[in-house]
Order: C-alpha cells, then structure tokens, then sequence
C-alpha cells in the first residue's frame, strides 16, 4: 500500500445534535483515486467538508500526510488539499475564468496579496490541464454547466496540492462533459500523482474510475475496498437500499450495473 | 477602450471632479481668490470654508459608501445589498432623532452633539446584528441579512415614535437631518470622516482576495485558505462601523453604495484588485457632482443631497431588480 496521505480515525460530525456521521475511519494512500459513494443524504459530502474543515466541530482523530489536520492553518491546508464544490447553485460569477483559476493561487500569496513568483506558471498549467483555454478570456457566468465544473477544476489544480476532493463532480453533466471530466482527472492522478478522492452516488462512475471505495450509509461505513470486489448484488443492495441488474461490459471488462427498484 | 485607459480616466476624472467643484456655485470663484486667498476676501472664504470643505467631506463620504457597498455586496453575494443592510442608517437617524428630541446643542471637534447621538445609534444597530450573530453561532448570511431588516423596521418606528411626540421644529430638524446633508462651515467634519475611510479601504485592501474568494462562496473561499469567519467578522464590523460614522455626519445618503460598485463593474471589471480603488474614486466623485447638482440646481435653493441620490438611485434598483441575468442567454 502506498504511504498515507490521508488517515481518518472516528470521524464523528454532528449538527444540532442529529448525527451526520459516526465513526468513519479510512486510509487514502498517496497517489491513489477513492470514491465515496452512498444513497443521498449518507453523508458524503459531509465529510469532504470536515477534512476541507469547512465545516468545524467533529470529533476524531484525522492525520495529513502524518501530521493532524488542525496542526494546519487554512492556507496550509489549501497548500496540501484542493476541493471542488458540487455542482449547482447561483454560480453567475462575473469573473473572467483566468481570474477565477488565479484564486485557486490564494494559499500562496505574500503579505497583502502579493502574488507568488509561481503563480501565472501555475495557473496556465491548470487552464492547460483543465482544457479550458480556449473560453480563457470569457466570464463564468458565460459558461456552460459542463465548461464551469471544469474551471473549477482548474481552480482547484491552480492550488497544486497533493489530494483533490470533488464532490459529484460530474453530477448535471452530460455523456460527453462527464467522460471529458473523467479523462481529466486520470490525467491528473497518472501525471502528477495527486490523489483523488471524489463523492458520487453514481456507481458505475466509481466502478469506472477503478481505486478503492469507501461507501457510506446513514452517516456510517458500510462498506470498503477495491473497487473491483464493489459490484456485488448483495453490498450493493445494502449500501443504497435498492436492486441492481449487472451487466458485463466487453470492453472495459467491468461489471456495471443498472438499478432496478427499491430494495424488497 | 482598454481597461488601462478606462482606469485612468476615472482618476483623472474623479480627481477633476474634486477640484472643478468648488469653483462651481451660485457666487463665481475666481482663480484669484483660490490662488491668493485673504480673509477678507468673500470669494476666497466661500471657496477655502465652506466649498472645499463641502467637496472634501462629500468625495470622502462618497468614496466610503461605494466601497463599503462593494464589500457588502461580495459579503451578501448580493447586487442588492448596501452598506445599510444591517440597519446601520436606520439606527444612526434614530440616534440623531433622540440627539434632536433631547435638544442636545453642544458640539465637539467640530461636530455636533446629534453626530454624536447618530453615531452611537449606528454603533447600536450593529451590536445589535451581531449580538444576534453571536448568540445564534451558525446564523447565515441570509439571517444577517432579515435581522437587518428587523433592525431597520425596529429603529424606523421609533423614529416615527420620535417624531409624532416632537413639536414642530424638532420634527422638521429630524427630517431635515433624515434627507442627508453636507452643509458645513470648515475641515472639521472631513477630518473627522477621513481616518475612518482610511482605516477601511485599507483593510480592504489588505483583504482583496478574501474578498473575490467570498464572493463566489463561503466554502469555496474556505477551502482556498480563507479564514472565513474571522475575515467576514472583522469587515462587517469594520465597514460598519466607517458606515456609522459617515452616516452619523452626513446623514443616510442613500443607493451611492448600490450604484457605484455596480458602474465600476462594467467598467473595470469584477476583480476587487481593480474595483476597490475604482469604487474609492468612482464613488467620491459621485457625491461630489451629485452635492453640486444638488446645490447649483434650484439655485438659490439648495436640495438635499439625500434625495437627489434616491432620485437617481431609485430606477437604478429597479433596473438592477429587472435585468436578465449576465449568463442566463449565453449558458443555457
């Protein structure tokens, strides 16, 4: 196994009292690509926010590359660990995408925002990674939904951390946007050795992306390993609550499924 | 026009503004009389007290209330919010109603003892807002932004309280006072603003890429570095508080906050490295030109400035309220 990026002991977050997650414990190798998959409303996106420590308050144990997350300041962190929001919500940002990729140059920059002598070499590496210099020039606000989760991809490469976390990050993308948005972040992962850790509730995605997986269900692990032992009728049933149709798929060689009701 | 030609524009602009504008009025100035004053010399006294100093304080006054509706705006990620969202000028008038109501007449540095009152009634509102921020600790943007308007509609009925059991001439001094002004004899009230204004464009602008980060999202802006809750705190008291004391001089001059942000963005662009000094310069010479019309256009009556800002500000509301959304052609 490779050495620890990532290691998440107890994790336990609650809001108001009502439990969001319990006891959640994984360990992310360096170089690796997980997916944290669940029904809606598992707790998913929760926990890329505790470890983004965007949200404060949980209790647990979680190491960065051996040294505990609250022994990082924010900048630190940002330094280490890059995020990408799910996609949604009012994204009319009036921002240029080379203006908004350059924020992704925040952790870096010297006393009153001085920027870093790395910062343009960084950000043209991450619009060049992305695949977005051609609408470089064009407000966000212009962009489609598939053009924009790929700037905030760039933004988050911008960071030039060592972990990407992506929530849903192909989620309201068509066929064509999600397999750009796939090969991406292959890229990035065999390139630059950046783990990935990406929320989906998508399986076939987690199965595509191949890795490891960390399945979630009412706050809780339900399930984890390699994501070729995932397609597994009864774990499957368990981690979603429905039934899955499986189907083998020549080309890729995978097992991939297709939902068929509620669990009985 | 490239933005580089476009921003010096507006500081040679702005800066015209500032100086052309005491030469203009209802008695001509001339150069003379800017150049060799003497204190027996009319023209010389309107222009060095009481022009000037009306320019100064408005350029000052104006410059803080468009970059603090920049910073409000980026805050809220809202085009609508102003620097009186969080009931900032309502608390202010009712201080300045309880100064007038009270009869209070002394002054000190240069103000009068109902700045004062106004200023504490600023001062008022925004511990108000933020006792509530620190009571209910996850209070949103959008909590801030309803106990704003609790405090507004609280604060705007007391002035009526104020009002209705004031006589007369007490009534027409407080609603005197409601329609913003910047009549004055002298540097006192443009110093006493200035350090205020000062303190806040630099803290925005040690704070520029908090503020972009901000303003495309709170969770973003953490995850790119952003202390979220500590910067959101220091600006929304800070700014407030510059708010308080330019409102507690000049009285609530409303929309310059909402209008000049809003023309500096399709000027210079939305990267507050390029907005803020746009907004400072942009916004400063606004008031400026806006006092002059105010006072040069019904000559010898002078309007209130206050109302000549609503005049224009209000159908810029509107027409912000209605126009389409930039992206919602281009991306669907």
């Amino acid at each position: 196994m490779s050495e620890p990026a990532l290691e998440i002991e107890s994790l336990s977050f609650s809001v108001r009292g009502a439990p969001i997650l319990r006891n959640i414990s994984a360990r992310i190798g360096h170089g690796e690509t997980w997916s944290i998959i669940g029904a809606n409303g598992a707790g998913k996106s929760s926990l890329l926010k505790c470890l983004m420590r965007i949200h404060s308050g949980w209790s647990g144990r979680v190491q960065l590359f051996g040294r505990p997350l609250e022994s990082y300041s924010q900048r630190q962190l940002a330094q280490r660990v890059a995020y990408v929001p799910q996609p949604g919500g009012d994204q009319r940002f009036p921002y240029t995408v080379r203006e908004f990729v350059r924020m992704g140059r925040y952790p870096y920059a010297g006393p009153l925002g001085a920027a870093h002598p790395g910062d343009k070499a960084a950000v043209d590496e991450a619009i060049a990674r992305a695949d977005v210099g051609r609408f470089a020039a064009r407000t966000f606000d212009t962009l489609s939904g598939g053009e924009r989760q790929k700037v905030f991809i760039a933004a988050a490469l911008a960071q030039q951390g060592d972990i990407l976390l992506l929530d849903e990050p192909t989620a309201f993308l068509d066929y064509r946007h999600q397999a750009e948005v796939f090969a991406i972040l292959r890229a990035i992962n065999r390139d630059t050795r950046t783990t990935i850790v990406a929320v989906t509730h998508d399986v076939n995605a987690a199965l595509l992306a191949g890795g490891h997986v960390l399945a979630l269900r009412k706050g809780e692990v339900a399930w984890s390993g390699p994501t070729r032992d995932l397609a597994c009728e009864k774990r499957l049933g368990r981690i979603f609550d429905a039934r899955f149709r499986f189907l083998d798929d020549p080309e890729s060689g995978l097992r991939l499924v297709a939902p068929q009701g509620a669990a009985q | 026009m490239k933005r580089a030609t476009l921003s010096i524009l507006i500081v040679a602009g702005s800066l015209a503004t500032l100086m052309c504008a005491p030469l203009v009025g209802g008695r001509d100035i001339p150069l003379t009389a800017v150049f060799q004053p003497g204190s027996d010399d009319a023209a010389s006294v309107i222009f060095w007290q009481i022009r000037l100093p009306r320019a100064c304080l408005a350029w000052t006054a104006g410059a803080g209330l468009a970059a603090a509706g920049m910073v409000f705006q980026a805050l809220f990620r809202n085009p609508l919010a102003t620097p009186f969202t969080l009931g900032v000028a309502s608390g202010a008038s009712f201080g300045a109603a309880v100064g007038v109501r009270l009869g209070l007449g002394a002054a000190f540095l240069g103000l009068s003892a109902v700045s004062f009152c106004a200023m504490a009634g600023a001062l008022l509102a925004i511990g108000v807002v933020y006792g509530l921020t620190v009571l209910k600790r996850d209070c949103s943007i959008g909590g801030m932004l309803l106990a704003g308007v609790a405090v507004n509609f609280f604060f705007s009925s007391a002035i009526l309280l104020i009002q209705y059991t004031a006589d007369f001439h007490d009534t027409f001094r407080i609603l005197r006072w409601l329609m913003g002004a910047l009549q004055m004899v002298g540097f006192d009230a443009p110093l006493c603003v200035l350090p205020f204004v000062a303190a806040g464009a630099l803290l925005m602008a040690v704070l520029v890429g908090e503020l972009n980060l901000l303003s495309v999202g709170e969770d973003l802006a953490a995850s790119r570095g952003v202390a979220v809750g500590r910067v959101k705190a220091l600006l929304f008291f800070s700014i407030s508080m510059m708010v308080g004391v330019i409102v507690s001089v000049c009285g609530p001059i409303g929309f310059v906050g909402l209008m000049c942000p809003h023309i500096c963005r399709l000027i210079v662009g939305a990267d507050h490295r390029r907005l803020l000094p746009a907004a400072i310069l942009f916004g400063g010479a606004f008031l400026v030109a806006c006092d002059t019309l105010a006072r040069t256009a019904f000559a010898p009556t002078e309007l209130p400035v206050g109302i000549f800002t609503a005049f224009l500000g209000g159908p810029f509301f509107l027409w912000l309220l209605l126009k389409p959304p930039k992206g919602a052609k281009v991306a669907a």
